[in-house]
Formats: structure tokens, C-alpha cells, sequence
């Protein structure tokens, strides 16, 4: 049985996903429910599909990332796109081509779509702006990475039933964060209550006013959670010393047990991953059974197949014109 | 819309201006009236000079009541000559200049090489009388090559014709050698110009600090890292009785910190760009590499503060910044892309807009942008009392125009106030009596 594109049913007004903001409740839902579908038959032995055959995905990180660029990879391949993987390194743009003649070389090629990534905030969009086809954020600099809000929250609601009222706390790097703000964003608009968890050396400036509670406690900032979203470290984007170690940084921000044991007792444990064990996180938590940490990539590749097919609905069709 | 610079003749013509709003901010003059200039010198100005005055063969120009006012004067005005003339040369620059109103540049020694020795101000005094429609004064450098680790020969310098000492955007990170520069730059009366920018809080900072560099994702600058060295500075000033100019502030806390020295009399002075006085760090919008300067464009309360400034006399100067980019450095991610808009050719209109908001009095805005930088630069120009050279701008206060950096005379287009609407324009200018500048409306 293949999934057919009378199954998008709801409307996504843009040709692009360059963000969470933008996006409306509907169009948020919408991508869930779509990813619901892809993450059951993901789950049977004939995962193959073929709605996006014929089509051409180019996965083009500037910034290496094996965990999702395969997700995407597989996402596309699972629809019947043909796959590209384009692995830049930030030194072939100091050779002089600008990611605009990157863009421009690529769209010369024809694709359908592309999913980028990149490590200044804005490339994405900017790029988008010089191409012809559908455009996938798959994390720009510290702005957003809206799959990855997007598969956590199809993860929370599959876990928790519903994302409404939901009390969660985002804890760690808030302020290199992409994952951060895109489920800050995303949290919001689904009616979550979100918290903030951080040192004050890793909180955004300005972070009270995206609609959040602060907090630097993290016993304070856990006690009611539904949902503990721990965030890595993020030691490579960080020019200076905004903790003094790890092992102080394990011992007031590290998801222990004496600290999961203040959320509710039915919580969660989130990670975007790859988690640094026992500098964020402690190994016994992440293999413990309250962490969906697993689910969470499972849900990844089920949420980039619904983004991939949503787009592509949108793209022109053989005529030229949109169905 | 077609505008072009005319050519530049080497008499200096004798004409009679008559039906214009005559407005002199160094005499605090605004009256009708009309100018009699001799050999390219002011010899009468006022109400009583009409065309009666003019004796033959002298041209009589009719004014039509747009203002007169002398020439701006712009200190602060990189280009890309030598180095980087497929940007801006002193010809294309100068061009712009006139086209602005602006009678006077002076150019920041950013070029590749960097202005910091005696054959390279010549070069620019050269290249500037050879090819330039306006005049040009370079700064030089405060150390050698900008690096902010040895200072420049500062008597030499002078000597040979720089107005001023600058590193351009680099604040001096070493105390102890802008101490030791400022009081070695006193003893030859030389200006000292400064960025204020703690380099290690901006570190990779790109835009202003605050809500919304943490929406875009963007690391931000802290308003602190202003104050802090305009606070450092200031205290310098005091112990090595120098003088020093900060070339552009942005802050509402340096505009405090100058407004208090400024009563304690300290030498100092100060200039704000006029971008920073109509723009917030909300024009960014959607990673708008046009917006991208140094300072970083500031809050609405920051923006507010400076108007006051400047209205309360604490800002002494407007400046354009003109910092012509190419696509090739501005077309990139916003952290990525280079700083710096071009400003030579909405100066003035834009400034204008200061007074049609009913921000700043007319003659205060003209006055930051005459007699203010004359008297800081310690130049013979900025003024049109009789005997003055009669460098002049003559503008047409309420025409609107929609701004398109097609028709700009400059070589690079990066403007921010490209598709503003912007009311008022210069439509003549002259330099010593020459008109090297004349709007033509299409």
C-alpha cells in the first residue's frame, strides 16, 4: 500500500521550511499527524514508498552531521527520492565560492528539494532566496533546527498524549542553542508551558522575553516537569570560558537521579543528541527507562519523511503547475 | 532620475546668488537673502544682496528660495583607494560627495596599505587633487597598520597634510599606549579620533545585544562594551589633558557618559552616524547584511538618546560612515557578510528628515554637519560669513524622492536606506563659487 498524497490533509502555505516561526498551529499538526502515519509503517518490513519518486534531494551540510543528515537520507530514500549527500567543509568556502554560487551550482543541477545545513544563523534563508526548489532547514548557526522540534514534539505527544499544559524544561546551552529556540518556538504555539534551565552564562540576553520562565536552579526549574529536555554542551561553538569545568557544570546542570527525581514521577528524559555522558547527562539516565532518547531519532526520520513529502506536494508537478 | 557631477573648471568664478534662504549655523544665521561671491571667496551675503549686485560679467544664479548653506563637511569616509578601488576610489567618492551636498571628506586611513606613513598622505593628497571634485582631508593612522600596538608618526603625519589620527573601527586595547599617544599628540595639537568598542565583550559579536540577536540566533555586541571604553577614554583625557574625538557613538549610556565629562569641561568631542540616528536594530529584519555596522545599530531607546544628543548639543558631528561594500562581502550569512553602509548621497536628505520629524531644529542638524566637524578639524571651511571660501550646498528642503542606489555615484550600492522615502535633497553644490554639482530632475 503506498501513501498516497490525498493524505496530506491539511493546507502548508509555504514552499519552504526555514523555521518554526511561521509555521501555523495547523501547519504544525499537520506535519505530526503526517509523521504519526510514517512512523507506523516505519515500523513494518516494507518501509519503501514511492511518493517522492522521480524526485531529486540533495542533502547539503556545510557543518558535518551524521545523525541527521542520514535520518534525512533515509527519509528521502524511504519516499523514493533519489539522495544526494554533499559533505561542505567550511575551508572550500574560504576558497573563494560564497554559499550563494554554491547555491546557484546546485540549482543548476535541478533539484526538488534541498536540506541544509549550516553554521551561521540566516544561511539557510539566504540560500533559499537564490534557488528555485524546496528548501529545508536542517539547522542554521544557533537560530533553528525545526525537524528536530518537530520530531520531539511528535515524541511528547506519542509519549504524553498531548503537548497542551504540558510543563517542560529545556536545560543546559541554551545560548548556542538552535534546538533551543526552535522548540521554544514550537512548545508555545502548542500551548506547553516552557521553562529555561541554564547557567546565567548560557542563557540568551533577552531569553524572559521569548515567552519562557528562567531559571538557574535546576532543582527549582525541574520540580512539576512532564518533560526534562537535556541539551549537549555545545564546547566547539563556545569562544571562551562560560563554565568553569565539567565536572562543576555535571554537578549543577547534569541530569543525575537526585535531581529526576524532583520532576514529576512520570516524566520524561530528552537529548537531541550525541550526548556527552556525565557532563550533561548521566549514564544511567540515558539508559534508563524514562529516556526517549531513542524514539526521539526513531521519530526524527518519520518527521523529515512527512517534511519532505509536504514540500514536494507543494513543488510544481509534471505540467507545471500545482496539484 | 538622472543626476550628474559637472565638470570641474580651474577659474574661480565671480556670481551673485540671490532669492535664497540663507542659513549659516557658525553666525546662527537664517534669513532670505543673497551671496555675492568674488573669485570664488564670499564677499557680502545677506538680505539686502539682489540681483542689482551683480556687476558684469557676473552670473546670476536664482535660488528660488531653496537654502544655502555652506558645504558639508563628512569626517568620516572610508573608500577603497588604494587597494580596493573596484569599491570606491577618491574620484567616484568625491563624485558621491557632491552629489551629497558634501564639500569636504575626510578619509579613513582602512585602505590597503594603510595610511600610517608621510608618502602615503601625499599619495591621497595627490590622487584627491587629481581626481577629486571635493576636498579631501585623510586621517591617518593612530598606530602603525592599525594594529594598535605602535604608534604612528604623529608630527610627520601632521606635517604633511593629516587632519586627524584614527585606527577606523579598532579600538586601542592597550591603555597605557593610547595614554602615552595621547598625551605625545597633544604636543602637536594633533586630533585623536576613536572608536569605542571593548574588543574583547564585542568579541564575535555582529549586532546589538539584546531580545533580538537571541531570536536570530546571532551573538550580540553589549551596550556596556561602548560606555566602558568611552568611560576609560574619558578618564585619559583628563590625566593627559589631551583632546580626543569619538568618531561614532551609539549608546545611550556614552551619551551620557559624554553629556557628564562635557560639564566637567573635558576636551572632548563627539560624532554619530546618520544611520544610527534613524535606524534600530529592528531594520535588521530577516538578516539584512546592509544593516550590519560598527557600532552595531542600537535599540529605539539608544536611537532616542542619541537624537537628544544631538539636540542638546552633546553630539557635536554627523557623519555619513560611508563604507562602500560589494556584493561579493555582503552577500553572505549575516556574521559572514562584511560591515559598513555607503551614506555620501543620503547625508543630507537623510539628516533632513531629523527636522521634518521635528527631532532636531534645522540649523542644529546643519551646524553638526558645518560649522561642528570645521571646528573639530580645525579647516577654514563650514562657514559662509564674508571671506569665506564659498564652498556651498544649496537645498531643496521638501521635494520627496524614493532612494535607488542605481542613480548613486558611487561605485559600491550597499545603502540602507535603499526604497526609503526621504524628503529634501541637494540640488546644487559648489565648490569655491564652481558648481561641481547640479540635480537634473528627469
Amino acid at each position: 500500500m503506498t501513501l498516497s498524497k490525498a493524505n496530506i490533509d491539511f493546507s502548508y502555505s509555504h514552499r519552504d521550511l526555514l523555521g518554526i516561526e511561521g509555521l501555523t498551529r495547523d501547519e504544525i499538526d499537520g506535519l505530526l499527524n503526517l509523521a504519526n502515519v510514517h512512523a507506523q509503517r516505519n515500523r513494518q518490513i516494507d518501509k519503501k514508498r514511492n511518493n517522492l519518486r522521480g524526485r531529486t534531494q540533495i542533502n547539503l551540510f556545510f557543518e558535518a552531521s551524521t545523525r541527521t543528515q542520514s535520518s534525512f537520507e533515509l527519509a528521502g530514500k524511504r519516499l523514493g527520492a533519489d539522495v544526494l549527500n554533499m559533505q561542505l567543509s567550511s575551508s572550500s568556502i574560504k576558497k573563494g565560492e560564497t554559499l550563494i554560487d554554491t547555491a546557484m551550482t546546485l540549482n543548476a543541477m535541478h533539484p526538488d528539494i534541498l536540506v541544509v545545513r549550516h553554521h551561521a544563523a540566516g544561511a539557510v534563508e539566504l540560500l533559499a532566496q537564490k534557488v528555485s526548489c524546496a528548501v529545508v532547514n536542517a539547522g542554521d548557526g544557533a537560530h533553528e533546527h525545526p525537524t528536530q522540534a518537530l520530531l520531539d514534539a511528535l515524541t511528547i505527544r506519542r509519549r504524553k498524549g498531548r503537548i497542551r499544559g504540558l510543563t517542560i524544561a529545556i536545560c543546559g546551552d541554551i545560548l548556542h542553542s538552535r534546538v533551543a529556540r526552535s522548540n521554544i518556538l514550537l512548545l508555545n504555539a502548542m500551548g506547553a508551558r516552557v521553562r529555561i534551565v541554564a547557567p546565567s552564562t548560557l542563557l540568551p540576553v533577552g531569553a524572559e522575553r521569548l515567552g519562557v520562565e528562567v531559571f538557574t536552579d535546576m532543582d527549582e526549574g525541574l520540580k512539576e516537569c512532564d518533560v526534562v529536555m537535556m541539551l549537549r554542551l555545545q564546547t566547539e561553538r563556545m569562544n571562551g570560558t562560560f563554565v568553569p569545568s565539567k565536572r562543576e557544570y555535571f554537578h549543577y546542570f547534569g541530569l543525575d537521579m537526585a535531581k529526576l527525581s524532583i520532576a514529576k514521577d512520570d516524566a520524561i528524559v530528552m537529548h537531541p543528541g550525541p550526548m556527552n555522558r556525565g557532563v550533561e547527562i548521566s549514564s544511567s539516565i540515558a539508559d534508563d527507562i524514562r529516556s526517549v532518547i531513542h524514539e526521539q531519532v526513531e521519530m526524527g526520520v518519520a518527521v523529515r519523511m512527512a517534511v519532505l513529502e509536504t514540500l514536494t506536494n507543494n513543488l510544481p508537478n509534471d505540467q507545471g503547475l500545482k496539484p | 532620475m538622472m543626476a550628474s557631477p559637472a565638470k570641474r573648471h580651474d577659474d574661480a568664478p565671480s556670481l551673485v546668488l540671490i532669492n535664497a534662504r540663507l542659513i549659516d549655523p557658525a553666525s546662527n544665521l537664517d534669513e532670505i537673502g543673497g551671496m555675492i561671491i568674488e573669485n570664488g571667496i564670499i564677499t557680502d551675503i545677506g538680505p539686502k544682496v539682489t540681483a542689482k549686485h551683480a556687476k558684469d560679467p557676473m552670473e546670476v544664479i536664482d535660488c528660488q528660495g531653496h537654502i544655502l548653506a555652506p558645504g558639508l563637511i563628512d569626517m568620516r569616509v572610508f573608500i577603497g583607494e588604494p587597494g580596493l578601488e573596484h569599491r570606491e576610489t577618491l574620484a567616484s567618492a568625491t563624485q558621491a560627495a557632491a552629489a551629497g551636498g558634501v564639500t569636504t571628506i575626510v578619509t579613513m586611513p582602512n585602505t590597503d596599505p594603510v595610511i600610517d606613513d608621510v608618502a602615503l598622505v601625499d599619495f591621497i593628497k595627490r590622487r584627491a587633487r587629481d581626481t577629486g571634485l571635493v576636498h579631501v582631508h585623510p586621517m591617518a593612522a593612530l598606530t602603525k597598520g592599525l594594529e594598535g600596538l605602535q604608534m604612528t608618526e604623529i608630527g610627520l603625519l601632521k606635517e604633511a597634510g593629516a587632519v586627524g589620527f584614527s585606527d577606523g573601527g579598532a579600538t586601542t586595547a592597550d591603555t597605557q599606549l593610547l595614554r602615552r599617544t595621547l598625551a605625545y599628540a597633544k604636543q602637536f595639537n594633533a586630533l585623536v579620533s576613536v572608536h569605542a568598542e571593548d574588543p574583547s565583550l564585542a568579541q564575535d559579536g555582529v549586532m546589538n545585544e539584546g531580545e533580538i540577536a537571541t531570536r536570530l540566533g546571532l551573538t550580540g555586541i553589549p551596550d556596556v562594551a561602548e560606555t566602558i571604553i568611552v568611560e576609560r577614554d574619558l578618564r585619559l583625557v583628563e590625566l593627559t589633558e589631551g583632546q580626543l574625538h569619538f568618531a561614532q557613538l551609539s549608546t545611550r549610556g556614552a551619551i551620557e557618559a559624554i553629556h557628564a565629562a562635557k560639564l566637567r569641561k573635558s576636551a572632548i568631542t563627539c560624532g554619530v552616524s546618520i544611520t544610527h540616528l534613524l535606524l534600530n536594530e529592528n531594520d535588521i529584519g530577516s538578516y539584512r547584511t546592509f544593516f550590519k555596522l560598527s557600532p552595531p545599530l542600537r535599540s529605539e531607546d539608544d536611537r532616542t538618546a542619541l537624537i537628544e544628543g544631538l539636540k542638546d548639543g552633546t553630539i557635536d558631528v554627523i557623519v555619513s560612515s560611508h563604507n562602500p561594500q560589494s556584493a561579493d562581502t555582503k552577500r553572505h550569512p549575516f556574521a559572514e557578510a562584511a560591515i559598513g553602509a555607503i551614506g555620501l548621497e543620503t547625508l543630507l536628505p537623510a539628516a533632513l528628515s531629523l527636522h521634518h520629524n521635528n527631532d532636531v531644529p534645522l540649523i542644529r542638524i546643519l551646524e553638526a554637519l558645518t560649522s561642528g566637524p570645521a571646528k573639530i578639524l580645525d579647516l577654514e571651511a563650514g562657514t559662509i560669513s564674508p571671506g569665506a571660501k564659498a564652498d556651498l550646498v544649496l537645498i531643496d528642503l521638501n521635494s520627496p524622492w524614493i532612494v535607488n542606489p542605481d542613480d548613486f555615484h558611487s561605485k559600491s550600492k550597499n545603502s540602507p536606506f535603499e526604497d526609503h522615502k526621504l524628503q529634501g535633497r541637494c540640488v546644487r553644490t559648489f565648490i569655491a563659487g564652481r558648481t561641481v554639482y547640479e540635480y537634473a530632475a528627469s
